[in-house]
Parts: C-alpha cells; sequence; structure tokens
C-alpha cells in the first residue's frame, strides 16, 4: 500500500495523466499495445489515427468504461488503474463521447442538472433543488456557454443533431474539471457549428488540459500543442503539430500525401 | 421561476384552481367524499383493492418507468410483508403466531419485506432487460413454491386467517369506512412522494440510468448503487402495499404470490401506464371493475363467468397494441393535441 508520504510525492510529478504500458486485449486481438504517454497539466493534445487506430479504446481505459489487460493509468499523480469510472470523474476527470450519450427523455436542464450533480455531493438526496440551488443556476450558466439557452426546457429527444452534439460538451464541462477527453466533438457538424466548436474549444480555461479525437485536421490542430498519432493500437508519432503536418512518414501514413 | 421543478401540466395554465387541474380536483374531492355516495361494496372490493393493488404497481411503475427495470418480485415483497404482519402480530394459527401488537408487527414486516427487497435488486441489478424479468420471476416463483411447502413459518398451502387488523383510537380499521381512508391515505402518500422522488436528484439520477447507464458512470453516478436505492425504495412502497391487502383480506395464502399475482400486477402497471406514478392507480383500477364485474356480464351474455381473464387478456392486448404507453399515454395524446390547440391561443404561455 502507498504511504501518505509516496502519494504525495507521486502527487507532485504534476502530470495531469500518465498512461505506462497500458495494454488493452479484445481475447487475441490488441486493441491497444504498450502505450506509454503523458499529458501535463493545462496540456492541450491532439490523438490522431485512422479508424480501428485504438483512440476510442485509449479514452475508454483512461475513463474505466474497460480496465486496462495491464499497465497503469495515473491520474495527477494517483493511481487510478482500478478504480471504476465514477471515482475517476469525481476526481476531476470529464468525457464526452463520438456518438452522443445524453438522456433523451429529460430536459436539456435535467442533463446539465444531472452532469452537476454528479460531482458534488447529495446524488440520493430526496430533496428537490429550488429554482436559486447553486448548482441549478451553475447547470443554467453551462447551458448559455454552449449556446442552449433557448431550448432549456426541451427534451434532449427533440434537440438537432448540433445541439445534441454542443450539450455532450456541457455535460463534460460541469464541476471543476481538471481534464477532458473529448471523442470527435466536431463528427458531423456543418462547418458553421466546427467553427462555433473551435471558439468553444479555445475559450476553455487554460488551467485545465484536454485530450481530444478528431478526423478533421482542421479542428484538431487548430486548438491543440502537441500532438499523438496511433497506428494499430501502437503510439506511432508525437510532437508539434507543425512537426507531424511535415512529417514524411505521417503523410504518407495517414494524410495521404495531400493535406486533409 | 420555474426552477427545475416543470411538469407538463403546467402547459395549460388558464385551467388552473390553487395550482391543480381542475380534474384533479374533481377526483380529490370525489374520492374525499366517497363514504357519503358509494356503498360497502363499492367502496372495498372496488375503492379499497385499487388504492392496495394500485400501491404494488406503483412500486413496479417507479422501478420500471424511471428506472428502467421490470422486476416481477414486487408482489412476492408485498406478500411477504402481508406475511410477515400476520405472523409477527395476531392470527388464527396457534403454531405460528408469535403475537406482537401491531404497532410492532408492521415496522418488523417493513424492515424485513425491505431487506428481501434489497437483496432482490442487488441480484437483479447485476443484469439487464429479460434477464431482469427471469431472476425477479425465479424469486416470485421460489417464494411461492417455500410458502407452500413450508409449514414450520408459512403454514403452507393452507396459509394463515384470522390475521387481526390494528383497532386504535377508538376506531376499528378494518370496517368499511376506515379502511377505505386507511387505504386512500397511503395509496395519496405514496403517490406524492413518488412524484416528489421523481423530480429531487435521486428520480432524475434514477432516470439518467434508466436512459444512459455508462453516461451516468461517466458523470460520477454510482450506477448499481442507485439501482439498488431505487429497488429500496420501491420495496418499502411494496410493503405497504401487502400490509394493507393482508388487513383487508384478513388471510393470507401461498395464491397470494403465486406467479399469476406477480404477472398481474405487471398487467396493472403496463395498462395504466409506467410512465407517470398515477398510471399505477389507473390500471388497478380497470383491472379491479373488470375483474368484479366482468363475471356478471359474461354470464348475462351466457358465457362462462371464470373466463373474466380473457377479458382482461383482450384489453390487455388492445392497450398494448394501440397506446404501449398505457391509458396514460392516451390521455398525454388527448391532451397535447389539446393543448397545442390552445397554446396558438395564449400566444405560447412558457413557464
Amino acid at each position: 500500500m502507498d504511504s501518505i508520504a509516496q502519494r504525495l510525492s507521486a502527487a507532485g510529478t504534476n502530470n495531469a495523466l500518465e498512461l505506462r504500458g497500458v495494454t488493452k486485449m479484445f481475447g487475441a486481438l490488441a486493441a491497444l499495445t504498450d502505450i506509454t504517454l503523458s499529458v501535463k497539466p493545462g496540456e492541450r493534445r491532439a490523438v490522431l489515427g485512422s479508424n480501428g487506430a485504438g483512440k476510442t479504446t485509449l479514452f475508454n481505459c483512461i475513463t474505466g468504461d474497460f480496465l486496462p489487460s495491464s499497465g497503469t493509468i495515473r491520474l495527477f499523480g494517483e493511481d487510478v488503474t482500478e478504480f471504476p469510472p465514477q471515482e475517476r470523474i469525481r476526481r476531476g476527470l470529464r468525457r464526452t463521447y463520438q456518438i452522443s450519450a445524453l438522456f433523451p427523455g429529460l430536459t436539456v436542464r435535467d442533463n446539465v442538472y444531472l452532469a452537476c450533480r454528479g460531482v458534488s455531493r447529495g446524488r440520493f438526496s430526496f430533496i428537490r433543488p429550488r429554482f436559486n440551488d447553486p448548482l441549478v443556476q451553475a447547470a443554467e450558466n453551462l447551458i448559455e456557454a454552449v449556446h442552449l439557452t433557448g431550448v432549456i426546457d426541451r427534451l434532449v429527444a427533440e434537440l438537432s443533431y448540433g445541439q445534441q452534439r454542443q450539450l455532450e460538451i456541457a455535460l463534460a464541462l460541469a464541476g471543476a474539471p481538471r481534464f477532458i477527453l473529448f471523442d470527435e466533438p466536431a463528427a458531423g457538424l456543418s462547418p458553421t457549428e466546427r467553427a462555433e466548436l473551435v471558439e468553444i474549444l479555445t475559450s476553455l480555461p487554460t488551467h485545465f488540459g484536454f485530450i481530444i479525437i478528431e478526423h478533421d485536421m482542421d479542428v484538431a490542430l487548430r486548438v491543440v500543442e502537441s500532438v499523438t498519432m496511433m497506428h494499430n493500437g501502437r503510439i506511432f508519432k508525437e510532437g508539434t503539430p507543425q512537426e507531424i503536418e511535415s512529417d514524411p512518414e505521417v503523410q504518407e501514413l495517414y494524410l495521404g500525401g495531400g493535406h486533409g | 421561476m420555474t426552477g427545475i421543478d416543470q411538469t407538463s401540466l403546467s402547459r395549460s395554465t388558464s385551467l388552473k384552481l390553487f395550482g391543480y387541474h381542475p380534474v384533479v380536483i374533481i377526483v380529490a374531492v370525489l374520492l374525499l367524499f366517497m363514504p357519503l355516495i358509494a356503498n360497502d361494496f363499492i367502496l372495498y372490493q372496488i375503492f379499497s383493492w385499487s388504492f392496495m393493488l394500485g400501491i404494488v404497481a406503483l412500486s413496479l411503475m417507479f422501478l420500471a418507468g424511471y428506472g428502467g427495470m421490470v422486476s416481477l418480485a414486487q408482489m412476492t415483497i408485498a406478500g411477504f410483508a402481508g406475511y410477515m404482519v400476520a405472523i409477527f402480530g395476531v392470527n388464527g394459527i396457534a403454531s405460528v403466531s408469535i403475537g406482537w401488537p401491531w404497532w410492532l408487527a408492521v415496522p418488523m414486516a417493513l424492515f424485513l419485506a425491505t431487506l428481501l427487497g434489497t437483496i432482490t435488486g442487488a441480484l437483479a441489478v447485476r443484469t439487464e432487460g429479460i434477464y431482469t424479468i427471469m431472476i425477479t420471476l425465479a424469486i416470485a416463483a421460489a417464494f411461492f413454491y417455500f410458502t407452500n411447502q413450508n409449514y414450520a413459518i408459512f403454514n403452507g398451502h393452507t396459509g394463515i386467517n384470522r390475521v387481526a387488523t390494528p383497532h386504535f383510537l377508538g376506531v376499528e380499521w378494518r370496517s368499511t369506512v376506515p379502511f377505505y381512508y386507511l387505504t386512500l391515505g397511503f395509496a395519496v402518500l405514496c403517490y406524492w412522494v413518488t412524484s416528489w422522488i421523481s423530480r429531487a436528484p435521486f428520480g432524475l439520477a434514477l432516470q439518467g440510468v434508466r436512459d444512459n447507464p455508462r453516461r451516468m458512470a461517466a458523470l460520477g453516478f454510482n450506477v448499481n448503487a442507485h439501482r439498488i436505492a431505487a429497488y429500496v425504495y420501491a420495496s418499502f412502497m411494496a410493503s405497504i402495499g401487502g400490509i394493507l391487502l393482508v388487513w383487508g383480506n384478513g388471510q393470507i395464502s401461498p395464491g397470494s404470490v403465486s406467479v399469476d399475482v406477480a404477472i398481474d400486477n405487471l398487467i396493472i402497471a403496463v395498462v395504466g401506464g409506467i410512465s407517470r406514478p398515477i398510471g399505477a392507480f389507473i390500471g388497478a383500477l380497470i383491472y379491479v371493475v373488470l375483474r368484479t364485474f366482468a363475471l356478471d356480464v359474461l354470464v348475462a351474455f351466457g358465457l362462462d363467468g371464470n373466463r373474466f381473464r380473457l377479458l382482461i387478456g383482450i384489453g390487455f392486448l388492445a392497450i398494448v397494441f394501440f397506446s404501449p404507453d398505457g391509458v396514460i399515454g392516451l390521455w398525454n395524446r388527448w391532451r397535447n393535441r389539446h393543448a397545442s390547440v390552445s397554446t396558438v391561443r395564449q400566444g405560447g404561455a412558457h413557464g
């Protein structure tokens, strides 16, 4: 068992996220092989790679939807490898989903309220929130931040696709996030909506970092300062957006010689 | 100022009186003064029965409608509570009667039955969909056969009769009018608390678990703990219904917890509609009325009176076919059509 001193010194290493030798097997198939990755607090990184490169599996291991077959995952210095998802979320991790994972039977307000409630106390409370409840206020502010105030009392099932993508981001911003995983937030958005997304991402407070999976280079490379390329479940290359864009091997493999 | 406390009822703002829809006021007044206009048969056989079965169905509605968990064990929990209150209290079978006063036997029965419901839930939440139904059905069937064969505690096939009912404040609570108000009171209480919870963090989170359990975990919720907590609440409610049922009947036997009865409970909840708590009571009223009068109607048409279940079955099929969300669904659709017309007139009054 870790002593308090060990835990404190581990926390002092100051990486927001640290993966060491993470491997995920599905039967005989290796979805992730020996991933070692560290992200500093406040760092914004893109994870690129073709379909099946293991990007979403990587996210699922980090959030705890899957337990890795081997390797360790540290969040702000703390070993969370065996933690269930909710324990990682309560420590400041957030994520969005490639395919919107919302609550269609509830209103926009209730969706965001739940996200705020999930990372605070009183999850089992029988007491109804009053309209001036701090969490209700926080939810309303978040809804405003993602430009959904006009549909605040609508059921999520009635929202347009673009609005659902915006709500998806709002859920990940609830509470006090310290590190966010964005899984293809621009998927299926129109050019205008993409511009709006880039604006939301770049205007996020600088004290928390994120990893973004994104196929659209115009979105991905504009909002990050470092890039990790994945291929067949392995890390293939790491570098700045400029290095990755100009790397001949990357162009060969992923950009198809041209500019995507 | 809406807060997040906004129900779809508030759409027809212009019709509201003291904040309630006129239909609600009329029903409340009718129920309150029912003993003045209805005879003992109607009060007990129709209304008290509807309230009691409605409470048990409400416990299923809560699990299925808000939690997405269809439990066939709710009638078993109710029956277990009934057995416990009969056994710990005073009954006509000396060998299985412990003879505690009702005010000790009732909390004991509530506690033990809620515990059984919690254990059932803890087993069931590890599964989803049809497997939840199978596990809870297995528990219901196991309890039925156990009561049939166990004489030391449950007095076997004969069951337990002459169960004493409470007598206090100078009122014999089993006599028709006091029992009507007793069952009405608990039905209203269960209905009100369940409606309240549906908008409180616990109930909202349960609906989140129903819609997307994986996302709920990714928002910081312990999904299984939430599901088990839902079973605790639902089982407590089913236990209240079960205790009232054993007082009403004065007896309990394995027939009270058979698989047939468990399925009737499912039919009541589905026919009424599992989207809102009131559906459980509407379903119970329809079921009780059919059960009570279908026999006479069938005989009047020269058919075998024992075929009343056929009528219930046909009614069930018709409802599920035309309105998968039950009678409540029919009402909702009718009101939405009506509301969309009046909203246009009011210029879309928004709370």
